[in-house]
């Protein structure tokens, strides 16, 4: 077994520290990854109905039986798998059986690049506890969940039936816009860090955290993460009040765990991505790392995880909290909100790198561009228009108290086809003794349509 | 594998990086991945159903993105995941939904030899990128990805100083293009709005003013002794609420004369 080609991805200047491990220490590793996973999904479906249950004021999950509740979730996919399985009969039936497949195997690729830990020894070989970096490792990440997308909106299509396609539409819509927004916060970290590997991102914050200068960075990483793995408030995909399950609605049995598995996958993800970005991935937090052994050796792991951890909970904490917002406040809240922000704030930061270095030159370049970029605002900033005529333009009395009706001026066009209705119609037998099978509502139809058209008729009442 | 493990890492690099020499993984996974790209790209072509068609198209792009991560070119190959099969194909898809499940291709041929045109001139087509791709690239001394990853520290920033040095211009135009045609875009799909909406904000200061009663109207019917939207909603304390029903419908009471039992066709006369 050569690996040339995975060779050839190392040649393209891998991360220090990567491309030497021995294939059975790869085989560990990645086992090692996907265990985490599954034990981390299973914690974290607990964890979450715990906190949400202490946020209720009542206990959640606590059977003895079932290591007071820690264990409920392992009984629940146990009994997920043996389940029956329903399938709509108009449902398509290979991408229906796709779509869970993407979505589960999708899931578990972004853990790939998370430095997990620092280096250690492993059986005599040292080794560093990441299953693999390349020079464009958060790539992965975002490609990795730009592949998910696919697992969501075929799943709401092939089910044949109207809510989950609905679901797979709003998902479309919504995570490739909050995918946009989620790659530019990490733009700042790339400016900083000097690289787009995991690993030498961690190296990076050695100093700082990057959270604490590229606090806009983080704020919109954070939102962002939560519409790209449809968390609260933005789990408009299944929204179960308005869609019944969204796109997962037809799902039963092995294929709906599969979505589920990957939902939860997402939360760790969103949550470790963040720590390894901007809150120093494994390096221990302050007091503790003035021990000189905090930040070596298998210890890591312990930060890492609590960081995690931490991060999950405020995950929970944001779907205790917040309601479900509308599709329309999501959409402008992505692309109006979080990506100008973002982009005037990249501005910002390359501004700020370039004056600190001593370049005459630049400062002032950098200065003028601000001061016409100002001057631009100020003077193409287009003004609101609040005088009588759009106040009085905005009240349009329909005349019934706020019910919706049509318009009061509104002119329906004569229908184009008049001549020829009129002309090939009977006559009508207005006026005719009674006793014919005559009403009178059709009396009156065709006595208003030989009127003209049928917007006059419309304005004399 | 033990031949890697046997010699130093970089001995293997600099064997595997002239050009030309191919490695057995790299011929392993591009057979498969070749096979892969290439039926699902005759998928494409022959799937009657348009979804099932966008689905073949995205998989041949996603071995594209893994071919050109193989070759050395991790960063475009991850773009191309990320742009083309995560962004553009998913609003391909988002656009076939719109239009509905059950779109698929008549059969009927709506211009007389269109196939055999089709065919004809996509042969054409492949005949002259074909030659004209031979005829360029025939002579270049090819000297491999690795010496132009290597020139600037790496593949991406080798990118980078290119795009923001050299093809400034061509990149800056080509976003002016996609740009223009966004706006015009827009422009199209724009509807000139009756009046102005009212913003959130407004609406909730209005439903809480003084003299406004903040809760949802009373539904016509509701604890009357009909449903009919022209019965009044009666409220708690047995009054009628004339909030219930709609200006547009006169309120009525059914008169004795319209609760009388009424006479069938045939028991007319009693």
């Amino acid at each position: 077994m050569n690996t040339s080609g995975l060779v050839r991805l190392a040649e393209a200047g891998q991360p220090a520290g990567f491309g030497h491990d021995v294939w059975w220490i790869v085989l560990i590793k990645v086992v090692a990854a996907f265990v985490l996973l599954l034990l981390l999904t299973l914690f974290a479906v607990v964890f979450e109905r715990k906190v949400i249950g202490a946020f209720q004021v009542r206990p959640g999950p606590n059977r003895k039986a079932r290591g007071f509740g820690w264990l409920q979730s392992l009984f629940d996919g146990l009994k997920l798998a043996f389940k029956e399985e329903i399938i709509p009969a108009l449902a398509d039936k290979p991408v229906y059986f796709i779509a869970p497949v993407i979505s589960g195997a999708v899931a578990f690729i972004s853990f790939a690049v998370i430095p997990i830990g620092a280096q250690v020894s492993l059986f005599g070989h040292t080794t560093m506890l990441q299953v693999g970096d390349v020079p464009v490792a958060v790539l992965v990440v975002l490609a990795a969940s730009s592949m998910a997308v696919y697992g969501t909106v075929l799943a709401g299509w092939a089910s044949g039936t109207s809510w989950p396609l609905l679901g797979g539409m709003r998902a479309a819509a919504q995570m490739i816009s909050y995918e946009v927004a989620m790659g530019l916060s990490m733009v700042a970290v790339f400016m900083t860090a000097h690289s787009m590997s995991t690993s030498e991102i961690v190296n990076g914050q050695i100093k700082t955290w990057y959270f604490i200068p590229l606090l806009p960075s983080f704020i919109i990483y954070f939102i962002s993460a939560l519409g790209e793995g449809n968390r609260t408030p933005f789990d408009l995909p299944e929204g179960e009040s308005e869609l019944t399950g969204g796109y997962l609605t037809e799902y039963s049995s092995f294929k709906f765990a599969m979505f589920y598995l990957a939902e939860y996958i997402a939360m760790v993800t969103i949550s470790a991505l963040c720590v390894t970005l901007f809150f120093g991935g494994w390096r221990a937090p302050w007091p503790i790392s003035l021990w000189d052994g905090a930040n070596s050796g298998w210890i890591t792991i312990v930060w890492f995880l609590a960081k995690t951890i931490i991060f999950m909970g405020v995950l929970v904490w944001i779907r205790a909290t917040l309601p479900r917002v509308r599709y329309d406040q999501l959409m402008s809240l992505g692309w109006k909100v979080l990506m100008p922000v973002n982009l005037v704030w990249i501005l910002i930061l390359a501004g700020l790198r370039l004056t600190a270095r001593n370049y005459d030159q630049t400062r002032w370049l950098v200065l003028a561009g601000i001061v016409v970029t100002l001057l631009l605002l100020v003077l193409l900033w287009p003004e609101k228009e609040k005088d009588e005529k759009t106040q009085a333009k905005r009240r349009v009395d329909t005349g019934v108290g706020g019910y919706p009706t049509p318009p009061v001026d509104l002119v329906v066009p004569p229908n184009p086809h008049l001549k020829r209705i009129e002309a090939q119609r009977e006559a009508a037998t207005v006026g005719a003794p009674s006793g014919t099978s005559e009403s009178p509502g059709a009396a009156g139809g065709s006595g208003s349509a030989g009127t003209g058209s049928a917007g006059t008729s419309g304005k004399e009442e | 594998m033990t031949h890697v493990l046997a010699h130093p890492l970089a001995t293997h690099l600099l064997a595997v990086a002239s050009p030309g020499a191919m490695g057995t993984g790299e011929k392993v996974s591009f057979w498969v991945l070749g096979i892969i790209a290439l039926g699902c790209a005759i998928g494409m072509v022959a799937a009657r159903n348009a979804m099932h068609s966008a689905l073949f198209l995205v998989v041949t792009m996603f071995c594209l993105g893994i071919f050109y991560i193989i070759q050395a070119g991790p960063f475009i190959g991850m773009a191309q995941i990320i742009v083309y099969t995560g962004a553009i194909m998913m609003l391909f898809l988002f656009v076939l939904m719109l239009i509905g499940r059950d779109v698929s291709d008549s059969l009927i041929e709506t211009l007389r030899g269109q196939r055999t045109a089709g065919i004809l001139i996509g042969l054409g087509l492949a005949l002259l990128l074909g030659s004209g791709l031979a005829r360029g690239l025939g002579a270049v001394d090819a000297r491999g990805l690795e010496t132009a990853n290597n020139a600037n520290g790496g593949n991406v920033p080798g990118l980078a100083a290119l795009v923001f040095t050299r093809y400034v211009f061509a990149f800056e135009v080509t976003s002016a293009l996609l740009i223009t045609a966004a706006v015009g875009a827009m422009v199209l799909a724009h509807v000139q709005r009756r009046g102005e909406k009212k913003t959130q904000k407004e609406l909730s200061r209005e439903r809480f003013a003084e003299g406004s009663y903040p809760a949802p109207k009373t539904g016509p019917g509701v604890f009357a002794h009909s449903n009919s939207v022209a019965t009044p909603a009666i409220l708690p304390d047995g009054t009628k609420s004339a909030r219930s029903i709609s200006p547009l419908v006169p309120p009525r009471e059914l008169t004795a004369e319209d609760t009388r039992p009424k006479d069938t066709l045939t028991g007319g006369d009693q």
